[in-house]
């Protein structure tokens, strides 16, 4: 546990109004804010913040998005969020929330899905299940890089790479539909080749993707090494 | 509530007028069911599960797979409410009331834990689950409760947040004292009333 930022649990923050920092485009659907926070706390890397829009006539809607940074990242968080055609929070956090606006937040929330330097760590991975994986990613690089840790990556095609700039050694990537050109990597599902080829069974796993994929990687894990109490997981409902 | 407005936001989903009060604050309404769980779907198969009542009790029961279907069998029409912010409603279930199972226990303390295949818990006040409020369930909507949905058999208490119907139920120790289980350790409400909106630990 050397090397590891002390990073307690403790009771949750309140709403308070972030500013957004910058905005980057990941992918066609999917965008990472930067807010700055003025009540700000450290996270666990795998924990999520509530966002709360308000409309002029007191509406409002709540939904909750994985953090993707690193609790070093003092003073801020980056969320990214997948824009859900038909959802209410995820259009308006894509297509009117800008750098300099203001969004009301409120967190960090959850301490099972959370990485507290366990070792060794598998990451798995679907479309933007990525996303709590990339905080304890990014928190390891900085905090211990040698610490054995692997990311297994499933997209559907070489546009949905969340993160691409950032995938080293140390991330697997599968393409299930359409692999780029010269792809000479791994295609298809996450199979027992790419767990084992990961080499850290025994260890522990944090899944993260959609119902559909969840079940099949877990049971996977299970079928290649890891127990079931040590395989984390995070389902997507149907949100938005 | 603050005056905080959010920088050309408007409604996107309307909620029928007759469904209005029937919605928690902070939830939406969802048309399936999604499904949420911390670790791998346990496989419980009928022929090897039991239903245990335990703990402070008088008389502790237990029943099997055959001797739980000869208790009287309900149909529940509910409203589920996700503390993940969806709200299911006009679902139903069926399955056998927990006034039911407690008849003859005799319990010695006002608090439960309940326990669950795969190891997962969550506290419950008796208050909350006697007098009609909750149930062990096997079948949603006339099929029998899928495994990733909690089957064979989960708790169902549809007036509190869904974390706390634990999925494959294994039982129920009373206790005389409050302890916090699973979720409610790890940062969530200790009794969790959506309309309410006790949703974490400051709420």
């Amino acid at each position: 546990m050397d090397g590891l930022t002390p990073v307690e649990v403790r009771a949750p923050g309140r709403w308070q109004i972030a500013t957004v920092a910058s905005v980057k485009r990941e992918t066609p659907t999917v965008k990472s804010f930067r807010l700055d926070l003025p009540m700000w706390m450290p996270h666990l890397p795998g924990q999520h913040y509530d966002v709360r829009l308000t409309a002029p006539d007191g509406y409002q809607a709540q939904r909750s998005y994985s953090i993707a940074s690193s609790p070093l990242d003092e003073g801020g968080i980056e969320l990214t969020v997948d824009r859900l055609a038909d959802g209410e929070v995820s259009p308006y956090l894509h297509d009117v929330l800008e750098e300099g606006d203001q969004v009301e937040v409120r967190g960090p929330f959850a301490s099972y899905f959370v990485w507290r330097g366990e070792s060794p760590v598998l990451l798995v991975g679907g479309g933007s299940g990525v996303v709590p994986l990339m905080a304890i990613l990014r928190h390891r690089r900085r905090t211990m890089p040698e610490l054995p840790m692997r990311l297994v990556y499933s997209v559907r095609t070489a546009e949905d790479v969340i993160y691409a700039d950032e995938l080293g050694a140390d991330a697997e990537l599968t393409f299930t539909r359409e692999p780029p050109g010269d792809w000479a990597g791994h295609t298809g599902r996450i199979d027992a080749q790419l767990i084992s080829a990961a080499g850290l069974a025994g260890g522990i796993a944090f899944v993260c993707g959609s119902n559909g994929f969840v079940e099949a990687a877990s049971s996977l894990l299970l079928e290649n090494g890891f127990a079931p109490e040590s395989v984390r997981t995070e389902r997507f409902g149907p949100t938005g | 509530m603050s005056n905080f407005i959010s920088r050309g936001f408007t409604r996107r989903r309307e909620v029928p007028e007759e469904l209005a009060d029937r919605l928690p604050p902070g939830q939406y309404i969802e048309s399936g069911f999604p499904v949420l769980t911390a670790g791998p779907t346990p496989r419980v198969d009928t022929g090897e599960w039991a239903l245990k009542i335990d703990g402070m009790v008088g008389r502790p029961r237990e029943w099997n797979w055959t001797q739980f279907h000869q208790l009287q069998q309900e149909t529940i029409p509910c409203d589920i409410h996700c503390v993940t912010k969806w709200s299911k409603l006009g679902t139903s279930f069926e399955g056998v009331s927990l006034d039911t199972l407690l008849e003859g226990v005799d319990p010695q303390g006002a608090f439960t834990m309940v326990y669950a295949y795969g190891g997962y818990t969550t506290n419950v006040a008796l208050d909350d689950l006697t007098g009609g409020k909750a149930w062990v369930v096997t079948q949603h909507e006339g099929q029998p409760l899928p495994p990733e949905h909690g089957g064979p058999a989960r708790l169902l208490v549809p007036h509190l947040y869904f974390w706390k119907s634990a999925k494959w139920v294994a039982g129920l120790r009373v206790m005389d004292h409050d302890e916090p289980g699973f979720w409610e350790a790890n940062g969530y409400h200790n009794r969790g009333d959506p309309f309410k909106e006790e949703r974490y630990w400051t709420d």
